[in-house]
């Protein structure tokens, strides 16, 4: 009797420990399993990342719809080239599309806005969207701010 | 002669490291022979190790749980507090995480374990050697180290990752506590920055792994500590606080090697 309740309390650790690890997996980290099937992958290129990382957010109006899985240097346009991988059910983009890199909030997280074009042909699976709009750097802002001020005092 | 000579002095620098020496080869020795040597274990193994893991690993649940909860509620108060100067309270639920599951649950249980448990185990095996419980085994030819320390030792093992799992989750239940039901931080933020900035590989499994090493290092601690002991209520004494002094800087010192190894980025 004495050795059936603690083998229930044992079985109770045990089980409690797995699933805290379960729970952290899922709820915490957020992560999906078996994700791969449903979605597709896109490219864009960009002049300028400026801070965007891996796994940030691609999101439509506002809702998120995949995220970034990779970022290199595309050697021959000295660009930055995003691998994108969007969800299936998202099919539906016209080839004109625009991607643009944007921040949450002052100081948040980059992620990348994708607004919609008028094309009738649509984007397939490892397609490039083209038009691109690069992340806004505070540097060049003042840069230019600087040089049209500049300008105009020696007009 | 009441100035000790040079070559005296040398000597007994020498005979000093050669006992630091000696006891970390008779360790290793030790933990070689309990895992990998054969001998008679007596009754069924699993018996003994379910005996073992009731009274080092859940037994222990109270005071993780109480801790991790306190520790996580004190994280999101804190970090409330600093973050809401920069006006990005959201991501409270980011810093909770990241702290509790790289650094905090697996140290703090670590810490709490050889408190806890190590203690235990230490007092309990120096007090059967002792009373000459482990000579009399090896009388009646049951192995003392496969019988009495080897279902210690894995239940250590098995019970510390566990409990730093539970630990993780209670703490960042806490927070969440704290800081979207009491200080009022968006729900739907507060998780989906944490999610967003959590990476299973690189976050869960990384602290999963720190508690694996940290379990193996402070059990084994623990256990050698009672097995080597000197048969006196004195040396009893001073082997457990020697586990509890050994096992809190050992996984100190390690969770900075690992921590650079893992997040060091070099």
């Amino acid at each position: 009797m004495q050795n059936r309740t603690l083998e229930i309390g044992v079985g109770l650790f045990l089980l409690a420990g797995l699933l805290a690890l379960l729970l952290l997996a899922l709820r915490v980290s957020g992560l999906t399993v078996g994700a791969g099937q449903d979605t597709y992958k896109l490219y864009a290129n960009f002049d300028n990342l400026a801070g965007l990382t891996v796994r940030a957010k691609v999101t439509m109006a506002g809702v998120g719809i995949g995220k970034v899985t990779a970022i290199d240097l595309d050697r021959d346009t000295f660009t930055g080239r995003v691998t994108m991988e969007l969800e299936k059910r998202v099919d539906n983009l016209p080839v004109d599309s625009t991607a643009s890199i944007l921040t949450a909030g002052l100081l948040g997280e980059k992620y990348i806005g994708i607004s919609v074009g008028g094309d009738d042909q649509l984007l397939k699976d490892g397609g490039t969207i083209h038009d691109t709009q690069s992340s806004l750097v505070l540097e060049d802002l003042i840069g230019k701010f600087l040089i049209n001020s500049v300008n105009k005092d020696s007009k | 002669m009441r100035r000790k000579s040079i070559g005296e002095r040398i000597r007994l620098l020498g005979r000093a490291g050669i006992d630091v020496v000696g006891s970390l080869g008779a360790s290793t020795v030790f933990l070689l022979r309990v895992l990998f040597g054969r001998g008679n274990v007596g009754n069924g193994f699993t018996q003994l190790l379910i005996k073992q893991l009731f009274s080092v690993g859940v037994m222990s649940l109270v005071i993780i749980v109480v801790s991790g909860l306190f520790i996580g509620m004190v994280l999101a108060l804190q970090g409330f507090n600093i973050l809401s100067s920069y006006g990005s309270e959201q991501a409270v639920g980011q810093m909770v995480a990241l702290t509790l599951l790289r650094e905090l649950g697996p140290v703090v249980t670590a810490l709490l374990f050889a408190g806890r448990a190590g203690s235990a185990l230490t007092a309990e095996i120096g007090n059967m050697k002792s009373t000459e419980q482990l000579s009399s085994l090896e009388m009646i030819g049951v192995d003392p180290l496969k019988y009495i320390i080897a279902p210690r030792l894995w239940a250590g093992f098995i019970s510390l990752p566990l409990l730093t799992m539970i630990f993780c989750v209670v703490g960042i239940w806490g927070g969440a506590m704290v800081a979207v039901d009491w200080l009022g931080v968006y729900d739907g933020s507060f998780w989906a920055n944490m999610q967003n900035s959590v990476s299973f590989e690189k976050d869960v499994l990384n602290g999963l792994i720190k508690s694996i090493v940290f379990a193996f290092v402070v059990t084994w601690i623990a256990v050698f500590q009672g097995y080597d002991c000197e048969p006196t209520s004195e040396g009893i004494s001073r082997a457990t606080t020697k586990t509890v002094v050994y096992a809190s800087l050992a996984v100190l010192g390690l969770d900075f090697i690992l921590t650079a190894l893992m997040f060091g980025d070099f």
